[in-house]
């Protein structure tokens, strides 16, 4: 995997990059990005796999102007123009699917087919509830009882980690909350463009998900005029990480359904 | 030296701390009982003015959503003590800018109270404890930058007399500001900032407003001051730095005798001991910096939660975030606080805690007014320089 630093619009931008054959832009959730996780080898075998960090997550810097995850999808689309892209597959997890709908309302052309995991960005319940459970306001116990199918096996242990890693880790949720703190884990004017996304979406969720809920993302769905739901049973809001295997011939089958090119 | 009583207003009546998760942000308000509210409302407020009797100045806070501080609109009680009151100096320690969406708000109603005193105001501000981000819905991240673009923002209203201006700022729109009424003082009331890290009072001290610091102890108070002296001086303000320019607070309690001084030093420990606060309230993400969350989950103690070891009278007077006892033993728990940190001009007393009681509370005002303060007010003139010999 390769690792580049590209200036955009003033962001120094963390790059990855891996194998061969359409590209799938990935764009990571509010763990970021790492070239470790194991999705990373059966999404790069038969793709070229493009993951940025976006600005603010892992060593990508962070301009003060920027504070919304439509900002960040700005950033992205010039990448794509950098990279001389003019159709991309994308794969968008929690976060990361929040910002590749913002990108794909913005130049939906972009955008052939699209797989969002356990997406947020919109609101679809009432007022007087939140549609995602407050992750700033939770015990990290309870907070991973909601994010995992198997907390035990999957929950960060500071331990292992380097203080480079916990520095990454802390500084990209200080960055999520930037991006989703108020409207929480939501962009109101999202759901009124959503209607312009013509590329065939899969919403996927885990089926342990205590995040995203299976009415948010049936509502979510709806709102775009091509997509549909699968579930992933064993895992929660991460199931690219808990059943890894699972997600890549999931979302690789919908990639290359009909694939032509 | 000036001395300024201070009372949080906290509402003790709680159940055992093991029944509920937090003190503060998520405690169910049905504990608490508006009749003893009003009570205590009244009890506090003459509290302030038996301190007044005394010749001491008057200091409040606010908070939200919390027993510990049943006080979440100072301005409100500040607008009550400018009527009630015709000598204290009405220190408000502080307004919570980066989380009030309004600066000219808090320009109006800081320049309102300072009219109704007729210019006996003492403006602070605060960039707010992590606890008060969820009340708030204020975003954890970037809340410094909030504080000085809206503290400037606040000032610029408070000094311009020629119609309106306007302000486009990274965080405040605002097309016409123009306050009425302006600030009795001028060119405005004088300008407190509270902060616990020596990083912020660089900057305060750059802008020569006066420092507070809360229970700091012996070498954090020092190493704040020290920033705010560095600060001052770099940004050409002159060598040398009035103690009048730096404020700590204390928990503070004399008494005649040792038992009567102990026994309200030991209740004034509630302030410490029932600050009970899990850690995903405590720290929110963004509030501190990234190599400080670092620390705290290779087990470090959140940075403001350090004098919360200080959980006995000795260790609390030991760490200087207490000065208890006869009025002798106050004097000079106090002067090896001031030796060490190089001077302050303000001495803030939490003299109100949990259940100290109404004759305690007045007890331990009056001996400090009658028996301490005469000593320190001429042993540490405000005219003094501070700095470490």
């Amino acid at each position: 995997m390769q690792r580049h630093v590209i200036a955009i619009a003033g962001v120094e931008l963390e790059l990855f990059e891996a194998g061969e054959g359409p590209p799938i832009l990935f764009l990571h959730g509010a763990n970021g990005f790492a070239p470790e996780h194991p999705y990373v080898a059966p999404l790069a075998a038969r793709h070229r796999l493009i993951a940025p960090s976006h600005p603010g997550f892992g060593k990508s810097s962070l301009p003060d102007w920027i504070d919304t995850p439509d900002d960040i999808a700005y950033i992205h689309l010039e990448l794509l123009d950098r990279l001389g892209l003019h159709q991309v597959d994308v794969i968008g997890c929690s976060l990361g699917g929040w910002i590749a709908c913002e990108l794909a309302t913005k130049v939906p052309e972009l955008v052939r087919r699209m797989v969002l995991v356990g997406p947020v960005g919109v609101k679809t319940g009432p007022v007087d509830r939140l549609d995602i459970p407050d992750i700033f306001a939770q015990p990290q116990d309870k907070l991973n009882a909601l994010l995992f199918h198997d907390p035990a096996r999957m929950r960060m242990d500071p331990s292992r980690l380097t203080d480079e890693q916990l520095a990454i880790s802390v500084r990209n949720r200080e960055t999520l909350a930037l991006l989703t703190w108020e409207p929480y884990m939501h962009n109101p004017k999202l759901p009124h463009r959503l209607h312009r996304i013509a590329a065939p979406a899969l919403f996927v969720r885990g089926e342990s998900d205590g995040l995203v809920s299976a009415p948010y993302i049936e509502s979510y769905a709806r709102l775009l005029p091509n997509a549909r739901v699968a579930t992933i049973a064993v895992a929660g809001h991460a199931p690219q990480l808990e059943q890894t295997d699972e997600f890549a011939r999931m979302a690789l089958a919908f990639l290359e359904a009909g694939d032509v090119r | 030296m000036k001395a300024w009583h201070f009372s949080e207003n906290a509402y003790p009546y709680l159940p055992p701390a093991d029944e509920y998760e937090s003190i503060r942000v998520s405690l169910p308000n049905r504990i608490y009982d508006p009749e003893k509210g009003a009570a205590l409302y009244d009890r506090f407020l003459d509290e302030w003015l038996i301190a007044e009797d005394e010749g001491m100045e008057i200091m409040l806070n606010e908070h939200h959503q919390t027993a510990t501080c049943v006080d979440p609109a100072a301005p409100l009680v500040l607008a009550a003590l400018a009527r009630l009151t015709s000598k204290s100096r009405l220190l408000i320690l502080g307004n919570p800018i980066a989380n009030r969406r309004q600066p000219v708000r808090v320009a109006e109603e800081m320049a309102m109270i300072d009219v109704l005193s007729r210019g006996r105001l003492e403006a602070g501000f605060v960039r707010g404890v992590p606890y008060e981000v969820l009340p708030a819905n204020s975003n954890p991240v970037r809340m410094n930058e909030r504080q000085w673009e809206a503290l400037d923002l606040i000032v610029k209203a408070w000094t311009t007399h020629d119609g309106p201006f306007s302000h486009e700022g990274r965080f405040f729109h605002y097309r016409a500001v123009n306050i009425w009424p302006r600030p009795y003082q001028q060119p405005h009331p004088p300008i407190w900032i509270s902060t616990t890290s020596p990083s912020g009072a660089l900057r305060v001290g750059a802008h020569g407003y006066v420092q507070a610091t809360f229970l700091t102890g012996f070498d954090g108070t020092r190493a704040i001051y020290d920033a705010y002296r560095r600060g001052w001086r770099e940004a050409g303000r002159g060598a040398d730095v009035p103690v009048h320019r730096l404020a700590y607070a204390a928990l503070v309690y004399a008494a005649p005798n040792e038992a009567d001084a102990r026994a309200g030093a030991e209740k004034l420990l509630w302030y410490i001991t029932s600050n009970k606060v899990p850690p995903h309230i405590a720290n929110p993400p963004g509030y501190v910096p990234v190599g400080a969350s670092v620390a705290m989950m290779r087990g470090a103690e959140h940075p403001l939660s350090a004098f919360r070891k200080a959980a006995t009278v000795d260790g609390a007077i030991e760490a200087g975030i207490m000065f208890a006892g006869t009025p002798d033993q106050v004097y000079r728990q106090m002067k090896r606080l001031y030796d060490h940190v190089g001077g302050f001009g303000h001495l803030l007393i939490m003299g109100q805690a949990g259940f100290l009681e109404h004759d305690e509370t007045v007890l331990g005002i009056r001996t400090f007014a009658r028996e301490v303060y005469p000593r320190i007010k001429e042993e540490f003139p405000d005219a003094a320089v501070s700095g470490v010999a």
